[in-house]
């Protein structure tokens, strides 16, 4: 199974902690009953958080059985998805969008300089098993390509230097705020709004960016199960 | 009833029908890889492309397309043949150019179709994919590369078999076909995945680098080994017989059969009884055809009928059945059986052995009580058959034995004859199940009937039948109803039963010879087939083996007279229903070996009392002519019903399981190598698993 193995290294074990459990029950209570299959994509992904970004067979098996599947119908859905990890990833996964809009806003940059400054190629991840890299497809922010996800958080507009500034930053443990690595509002221009200038000070068109605690690392935020 | 115009010729479909089935009724051709009409649809192939108006000015996959009023489909315009052409060019970007050295050549949709559709030369330089091959057990090859994701064989196996092993993994060019963890795909269908695939992805591994298939012989004759009598086409080259297939029968199997009907043919390679044995000094040498008959005829002219006896074994087609039990009563003996598990089931009453509900009635039925049987090993094409029904939704499901997994949700009610007791005086809750049902099922298994109290079951069995209105007459909202049914596991039983194969006045049963013959009472025991009984309790009987495979019998004979196995001989198969079925002849038997009915036929002239037919046309015409019902062929008569069984105590010993290993039952497919590969991987296995498991 080449590019849908399991890890090597598996768990002998997994079992949802009490809370997620009692997530995953309101989950499958939003389906009607007998359909309870549906709720597949929301429990692995709460397996996937609960386990170091990536599912060991033994979880894959653990969401089978408490969803009355069978085992290999949940291994289709976990390799249909890129965002299911059959493996383990670093502690910042890089999903680098290379997909048509991002390539001509120069997305090679952005891999050139991955590659130079951490070593990786796609699906590669480095020794001390801080960072692993995976090319992904559209990611849904061509406004403000190119862009590169770390973990949960989208950073925008990267170019060479704004990649090498980013990848430094996260190897101190201090991830810079999401966002545009320009520092341009949104998908606003980068020269300011041009249009609906006079809705800016009154409205609620224009939101600041919130200041993000450098302190607060995405990789060791707790984060949502999933639920929104 | 939409109405629709195909190519300019108009059809009306049933509601529900598909374009493509719309356009099939029509007469034009539709290619396709995906679609079967036994499995769901997916829709995934892209080959039934069609241009239908009304609708979007694009070619549409017309397998999951509904049929609609007032539609025009074109199958032949010009943009259905460049979308057909395209979907080919797609397909074979990553399909290896194989064919040379892939099993599937010859008989492959792919191939077929790439000559209609392909283009004569491919326009991509591109390196192909390659996908490493899967493990899916001793019966099926995997060449992965040449997959093409249609997931006929995902949809088979979860849809028919009952088996959520397979999958898709991955998407787009990362797409797989796989078992869970490589697994080998436990279910006793899985050769029926080899057919469905449409490429050579999936192929037969005892067959593999075999044989190419314009190089064989197909014979069009009937499975034996089980009751069902599964249509199967038989390919030979020369006189060995190199694979099985099934043949198209809805009211039988449909279009599957099981792995053991398919693969069990190597068995007809090994162990063959090729010349006649005589038994001199404890050692069975070989001898002439002459010498050999005198001996017997030797010993049946010094003794009386009541001394001798004759049991029939569970292969045996009826034509000798029939010359055997003529053979007998010219000598006088009374002393015959065809039931060699010791079934209590008696000739009188044709329904009270009869499958009466016949097997494609299963599809009829709200409400099934299973007795002693389990209809997974016994007829898998039949259990089947009741998932199908099962997943339509609407059918209950009990048994009364041991619980197995039978791919749908069965109760289980109780063991033994003391849960069918309360069903039938009617204080068990599931009578009342029955008696709401409109067409409610009772199937009795051998592991019922073949007790001692396996009459007093027999008898329980027809009162539930009565008391729970299973025995319908038609009337004018509903035809006839008989839900009584037996489910035979031996091929020859019905036949058997059919023709009276069963001790007459005074005469003895299996039981009764075997004891007979060990306490000196009997003399002389004719085993024709007859493998399963107790040898060691034959004592010093003579006794005669007339068979095909060195087994049981042949190891215990005096005498061993070879004889055909059923793709060597013409014969009639009567099916669990009472179908009575034409097998024809593949091939020759082996060595000195001769059709059944000419060694029966032989020795009777070497006994002094031939009998009245030079051949097999002649024979069964003396067949039809004592029991018309073998002149029916693929016909089943409904069953008159009547009182049998005798009502009595039961033991509470639980109903057992006839079949242990579903893999070797008999004979030939005892002497199968892929068999026993089959028992080793899927039986001793899972045997050997200790309990930490699930």
């Amino acid at each position: 199974m080449s590019g849908h193995a399991f890890a090597e290294n598996q768990p002998d074990s997994f079992s949802f902690t009490s809370e997620n459990e009692a997530k995953a029950d309101g989950l499958i209570a939003k389906y009607p009953a007998g359909r309870q299959a549906s709720a597949v994509i929301p429990l692995l992904d709460l397996a996937q958080r609960q386990h170091d970004n990536w599912l060991p067979r033994v979880a894959i098996e653990a969401v089978a059985k408490k969803l009355d599947m069978a085992p290999i119908r949940v291994l289709e859905v976990v390799t249909f998805y890129t965002m299911f990890n059959l493996k383990p990833v670093g502690k910042y996964f890089l999903q680098a969008c290379t997909t048509t809009p991002c390539w001509l806003r120069g997305s090679d940059e952005m891999m050139k300089c991955i590659k130079d400054k951490l070593g990786l190629d796609n699906h590669g991840a480095s020794e001390d098993g801080m960072f692993s890299l995976l090319e992904v497809e559209c990611l849904g922010g061509c406004v403000n390509a190119p862009i590169l996800q770390v973990n949960d958080d989208f950073y925008e507009d990267m170019d060479y230097d704004a990649t090498a500034e980013l990848l430094e930053a996260l190897k101190q443990g201090k991830p810079p705020p999401v966002g545009s690595m320009k520092g341009r509002n949104m998908s606003e221009s980068s020269a300011g709004a041009t249009s609906l200038t006079s809705l800016r000070e009154t409205e609620a068109a224009y939101v600041p960016r919130p200041p993000k605690p450098a302190a607060e690392a995405p990789a060791e935020a707790p984060r949502d199960g999933g639920d929104s | 009833m939409p109405k629709l115009t195909v190519d300019g010729i108009e059809v009306d479909v049933p509601p529900g029908s598909t374009v493509l089935q719309a356009c099939e009724a029509a007469g034009a051709e539709i290619p396709r890889f995906c679609y079967h009409e036994r499995l769901s649809i997916a829709g995934n192939c892209r080959m039934c492309l069609v241009e239908v108006k009304p609708g979007p000015p694009k070619p549409q996959a017309s397998c999951a397309l509904p049929a609609a009023d007032n539609q025009e489909v074109f199958t032949d315009s010009e943009m259905v043949k460049k979308a057909r052409h395209g979907v080919m060019e797609f397909l074979l970007i990553n399909h290896p150019l194989d064919c040379p050295i892939c099993d599937q050549g010859g008989e492959c949709d792919l191939q077929d179709q790439a000559m209609g559709y392909g283009h004569h030369s491919s326009r991509y330089t591109e390196n192909k994919r390659a996908v490493e091959d899967k493990h899916m057990g001793p019966l099926i090859q995997t060449i992965m590369t040449r997959c093409i994701h249609c997931t006929r064989c995902v949809r088979f196996s979860t849809e028919v078999a009952g088996v959520t092993e397979m999958g898709l993994l991955g998407r787009g060019e990362t797409a797989e076909i796989t078992t869970y963890l490589e697994k080998a795909l436990a279910s006793e269908l899985s050769g029926n995945v080899i057919d469905l695939c449409p490429v050579g992805a999936l192929t037969s591994k005892p067959y593999a680098f075999v044989s190419r298939p314009w190089e064989l012989k197909k014979t069009e004759t009937i499975d034996v080994m089980d009751a069902v009598g599964s249509n199967i086409r038989v390919d030979t080259r020369g006189s060995e017989v190199l694979r099985v297939l099934p043949r198209l029968h809805d009211d039988v199997n449909e279009e599957w059969i099981s792995d053991k009907a398919r693969f069990a043919c190597d068995g007809l390679k090994r162990q063959r009884l090729d010349r006649p044995y005589l038994r001199r000094d404890g050692k069975l040498v070989p001898v002439s055809w002459p010498e050999a008959f005198s001996t017997v005829a030797e010993q049946m002219k010094a003794l009386s009928g009541e001394a001798m006896a004759a049991i029939a074994g569970d292969l045996c087609d009826a034509e000798s059945m029939f010359a055997l039990k003529q053979l007998m009563t010219s000598v006088g003996s009374a002393n015959i059986d065809c039931r060699q598990d010791g079934a209590k089931l008696d000739a009188s009453v044709r329904a009270s052995y009869l499958f009466n509900a016949s097997i494609a009635g299963v599809e009829d039925a709200d409400a099934i009580l299973l007795v002693g049987t389990n209809p997974r090993w016994e007829a898998p094409v039949l259990n089947a058959r009741i998932r199908k029904r099962w997943l339509e939704g609407g059918l209950t499901v009990a048994m009364v034995g041991t619980p197995a997994d039978l791919t749908y949700k069965v109760e289980t009610l109780g063991a033994g004859a003391q849960t069918l007791r309360e069903i039938a005086d009617g204080s068990h809750s599931f009578a009342e199940v029955l008696k709401s049902a409109k067409k409610p099922m009772v199937i009795l298994g051998m592991g019922a009937l073949v007790r001692e109290d396996g009459a007093a079951v027999l008898a329980m069995a027809r009162s539930i039948a009565e008391g729970c209105g299973m025995i319908q007459e038609a009337s004018e909202d509903s035809d006839a109803w008989n839900g009584f049914s037996v489910l035979h596991t031996a091929a020859s039983r019905v036949a058997g039963l059919d023709m009276g194969f069963v001790p007459g006045a005074e005469g003895k049963g299996v039981a009764g010879i075997v004891a007979g013959a060990g306490s000196g009472e009997i003399k002389f025991v004719y085993l024709l087939g007859a493998d399963e009984i107790d040898m060691s309790g034959l004592g010093k009987a003579f006794v005669v083996y007339q068979g095909h495979h060195g087994d049981a019998g042949a190891h215990r004979a005096d005498v061993v007279l070879p004889g055909a196995a059923y793709t060597e001989k013409d014969g009639i198969y009567v099916n669990t229903e009472g179908r009575a079925q034409l097998a024809l002849q593949a091939s020759f038997p082996p060595g000195e070996a001769r059709e059944d009915w000419k060694v029966l036929r032989a020795l009777s002239e070497a006994v002094g009392k031939a009998l009245a037919y030079d051949s097999a046309t002649a024979l069964r015409t003396a067949l039809v002519a004592a029991h018309g019902s073998f002149g029916a062929i693929d016909q089943v008569e409904p069953a008159s019903w009547g009182a049998f069984g005798t009502a009595g105590e039961t033991s509470d010993a639980p109903f057992g399981q006839v079949i242990e290993n579903f893999y070797m039952t008999d004979s030939i497919s005892r002497c199968s190598a892929v068999m026993a590969e089959c028992t080793e991987t899927f039986v001793t296995a899972k045997a050997e698993r200790t309990g930490t498991e699930e």
